[in-house]
C-alpha cells in the first residue's frame, strides 16, 4: 500500500478522513423535517466549540456568513481550525478575533485587488500558527472528496511545486495509465458558515449567482448554520427544485439575516461596502485603533445589525443596493 | 505617437496575445483589463472566465473579487470552482493570466513567503487559483513590473509551477503534456521561453528601452537571442478604449 505513494507533502493534516466514521456519523444524523430557525447567537453557541475546523462559505467579500463570524469573535471561540479557501474578509474577521490556530491556506491575508490586512499578516508571520499549504482547487476538491464519501481524488494540481511539499497531499500513481497524480485527502470540517439568498425553515437553501463551493462544503460537514437574506416558505422550494443547491438534512440551523454578508457583496441584492472595507485594512496598521474599531463594530455589538447602523445602517444598505443595480 | 504610461502599454501588449475565439481565466486588475480591452478590440469571442464560477461575462465594469456580481453580469453560466478547475483539467482552457511577487527564469512564480517559510518576513496569500491555472490551462500568460528582485535566481517558494527546474521536468513532476508559461509581459519587454532548456527569453523590447536596461533589471541570466523585436507601441484607439471603457476610474492605469 505505502509504496503507492511516490512522495509526501510535510504539512499536517487537521481533519479526519475516514469515510466510514463519516458514513456512520451522517446515517445517524436526523433527516426529519424539523424546523430549525434559531438565533445567530444561539447557533453559534450550540454548534461551534473551541477546537472546532470550520469551512466558511461563499468567496471572501462575496456572499460571506458575515453576521455568524461577527458572533464567532464576540463569544469568543479559540483553536478553531479553517479552511482558508479564497479566504479574505473572513480570513481578516476570524484573525481579528484571535479565533483560530490551524489553518489549510489555499488564499489567505489579503483581500485581493484591495490588498494585504495587516493584522492577519501578524498572525501569519508570528510562526505560531500551524499551516497547511493548498491551492484554491485543492481545497475544492478535497471537500468534493468528502461531499463524494472518498478518502481522496486524485488531481493533476500542486505537483513539483513547495506549494505541494508544504501540503499534506501525496503522490501517487495511476492505476491505469501510469501517470503521476496527486491525491488530495478528503476535508471534513467540523462545522460549516454558509449565507444564501433564501432558505426554508427546514434549511433548503436556494443561491443566486455563483455558487463556489458551497455545495460540497454542506455535504462534508457535520454541522451547517445557515444564515439567509429571506425565509421563504416550502411550497416556493418545491415549486422550482432545481433552484436547491443545499437540501434541507445537511442543514442543522437556519437564521433569517438579511444584509448577512455586509460588507461583502451580496449577488443580486447589494454591492460590496468598499468603503468600509479600506477602513478595516486602514484601521489595522494601528493597534490600538484597531482594539477600538473591533470595541465599537464587534465586541459591543448586540447583534449584527448594531454594526450595520454603526457603519451607515439602512441609508448605506440602500446605496450598496442601487450600486449593485446600476450594473444590470 | 500616443503618450501611455507602463501600466497602459503592458495591459496592451497582454490584449494583443488573447486571439478571438480563445478561452482565458483571469484574475482581477491588469489580466483582467487586458482581457477586457481584447473583446473592444480584434476579440470579441475571446471567452473569459473566473475561478470562482463565472463563465462568459460582458464585464459592465472592474471586478474587484474574482466572485463579484460583475464577473456573471450577463454570463453564460454562473457555477461553482469545481467546474472552473475542470474545465482547465480536462484541457478545454487556452490561457490563464497571472501576476506573483517573484518569478525565476524557468517562469516559476511565488506569491506565498519572502523570506523563511516557518517565520516569514512578509506572508503574502498564496496559491490562490494560481498554482491550479498554471498546471492546468494550456498556456501561462504573466504580466508583472520587471526588476532584478521580482526577477529572481532563486524563489523564496515556489507557489505555483512553471517550467521547474527547465528541460522536460514540468512533465515529468507529472503535470499535463505541452502546457506551461508562455509569455512574461512587462514594463520592459515581452518575453518567451527556448524551446528545450526553457529559459526565459527575450522576444521583444518595448520602445526606448535597451538590452542593457532588461539585462540590470533581471536578477538571472536573461537570453538574448541576436534577434528580437520592438514593441509596437500602443495605438491611439487602443488606449481610448483602455481608458474610456475599460477603466473610465483609472484604478488599474493609474493617474500618470
Amino acid at each position: 500500500m505505502e509504496k503507492q505513494v511516490l512522495k509526501q507533502g510535510k504539512g499536517e493534516l487537521f481533519t479526519l478522513i475516514d469515510p466510514d466514521q463519516m458514513r456512520a456519523f451522517f446515517r445517524q444524523k436526523s433527516k426529519r423535517f424539523e424546523n430549525k430557525v434559531t438565533t445567530v447567537k444561539e447557533a453559534i453557541s450550540q454548534h461551534v466549540h473551541d477546537g472546532d475546523y470550520i469551512a466558511v462559505g461563499g468567496f471572501g467579500g462575496v456572499r460571506i456568513p458575515a453576521a455568524l463570524l461577527h458572533e464567532i469573535i464576540r463569544q469568543r471561540k479559540r483553536n478553531l481550525g479553517f479552511s482558508g479557501h479564497v479566504a479574505t474578509h473572513d480570513c481578516q474577521l476570524l484573525a481579528a478575533g484571535n479565533c483560530f490556530d490551524r489553518c489549510d491556506a489555499a488564499y489567505v491575508v489579503g483581500l485581493e485587488a484591495r490588498g494585504l490586512s495587516k493584522n492577519a499578516r501578524r498572525i501569519f508571520e508570528s510562526g505560531n500558527l500551524k499551516v497547511a499549504e493548498w491551492s484554491n482547487a485543492a481545497l475544492a476538491w478535497r471537500l468534493k472528496a468528502a461531499a463524494m464519501g472518498l478518502p481522496f481524488l486524485p488531481t493533476r494540481v500542486m505537483l513539483g511545486t513547495d506549494t505541494f511539499e508544504y501540503s499534506a497531499a501525496k503522490e501517487i500513481t495511476c492505476p491505469f495509465t501510469g501517470k503521476k497524480l496527486l491525491a488530495l485527502p478528503a476535508l471534513y470540517p467540523d462545522v460549516a458558515l454558509l449565507h444564501v439568498h433564501r432558505a426554508d425553515v427546514y434549511g433548503n437553501c436556494q443561491i443566486d449567482g455563483i455558487i463556489i463551493a458551497d455545495d460540497d462544503i454542506a455535504k462534508a460537514s457535520r454541522r451547517v448554520i445557515v444564515t439567509t437574506e429571506r425565509l421563504i416558505s416550502t411550497e416556493e422550494i418545491r415549486r422550482d427544485p432545481n433552484r436547491t443547491v443545499i437540501p434541507y438534512w445537511l442543514v442543522d440551523a437556519v437564521i433569517e439575516v438579511p444584509y448577512g454578508s455586509y460588507p461583502g457583496n451580496m449577488p443580486g441584492e447589494y454591492f460590496s461596502d468598499e468603503e468600509h472595507l479600506r477602513e478595516w485594512l486602514e484601521v489595522e496598521k494601528d493597534p490600538q485603533a484597531f482594539a477600538a474599531f473591533l470595541e465599537r463594530n464587534i465586541y459591543s455589538c448586540q447583534s449584527f445589525f448594531e454594526y450595520i447602523e454603526k457603519n451607515g445602517g439602512l441609508a448605506k444598505l440602500q446605496a450598496l443596493r442601487e450600486q449593485e443595480r446600476a450594473e444590470e | 505617437m500616443a503618450k501611455y504610461n507602463p501600466a497602459e502599454l503592458m495591459i496592451t501588449i497582454a490584449a494583443r496575445n488573447l486571439e478571438d475565439g480563445a478561452t482565458v481565466v483571469v484574475g482581477t486588475g491588469g489580466p483582467c483589463a487586458a482581457a477586457m480591452l481584447a473583446q473592444k478590440t480584434h476579440a470579441p469571442n475571446l471567452i473569459v472566465m473566473f475561478e470562482a464560477g463565472g463563465v462568459a461575462p460582458i464585464l459592465p465594469s472592474m471586478p474587484i473579487s474574482v466572485g463579484d456580481s460583475r464577473t456573471v453580469h450577463k454570463a453564460l453560466k454562473a457555477t461553482t470552482m469545481d467546474e472552473i478547475m475542470g474545465y482547465c483539467q480536462a484541457g478545454m482552457v487556452d490561457y490563464c493570466f497571472l501576476g506573483g511577487a517573484q518569478i525565476d527564469k524557468y517562469g516559476n512564480l511565488n506569491s506565498t513567503v519572502i523570506g523563511d517559510y516557518h517565520k516569514p518576513k512578509v506572508r503574502f496569500p498564496g496559491s490562490g487559483g494560481a498554482n491550479d491555472l498554471a498546471s492546468l490551462c494550456w498556456r501561462t500568460i504573466v504580466m508583472t513590473p520587471q526588476d532584478p528582485r521580482r526577477f529572481t535566481e532563486k524563489l523564496d517558494f515556489c507557489t505555483t509551477p512553471g517550467y521547474l527546474s527547465g528541460g522536460d521536468s514540468r512533465y515529468e513532476a507529472g503535470l499535463p503534456l505541452d502546457t506551461g508559461p508562455y509569455r512574461v509581459i512587462t514594463d520592459l519587454g515581452v518575453y518567451g521561453y527556448h524551446p528545450e532548456s526553457k529559459e526565459m527569453m527575450l522576444l521583444s523590447i518595448h520602445p526606448d528601452v535597451t538590452v542593457e536596461d532588461v539585462k540590470t533589471n533581471t536578477g538571472f541570466e536573461m537570453l538574448i537571442p541576436e534577434q528580437y523585436d520592438v514593441t509596437e507601441p500602443p495605438a491611439e484607439e487602443e488606449l481610448q478604449i483602455l481608458r474610456e471603457e475599460v477603466d473610465p476610474f483609472r484604478y488599474i492605469i493609474g493617474r500618470s
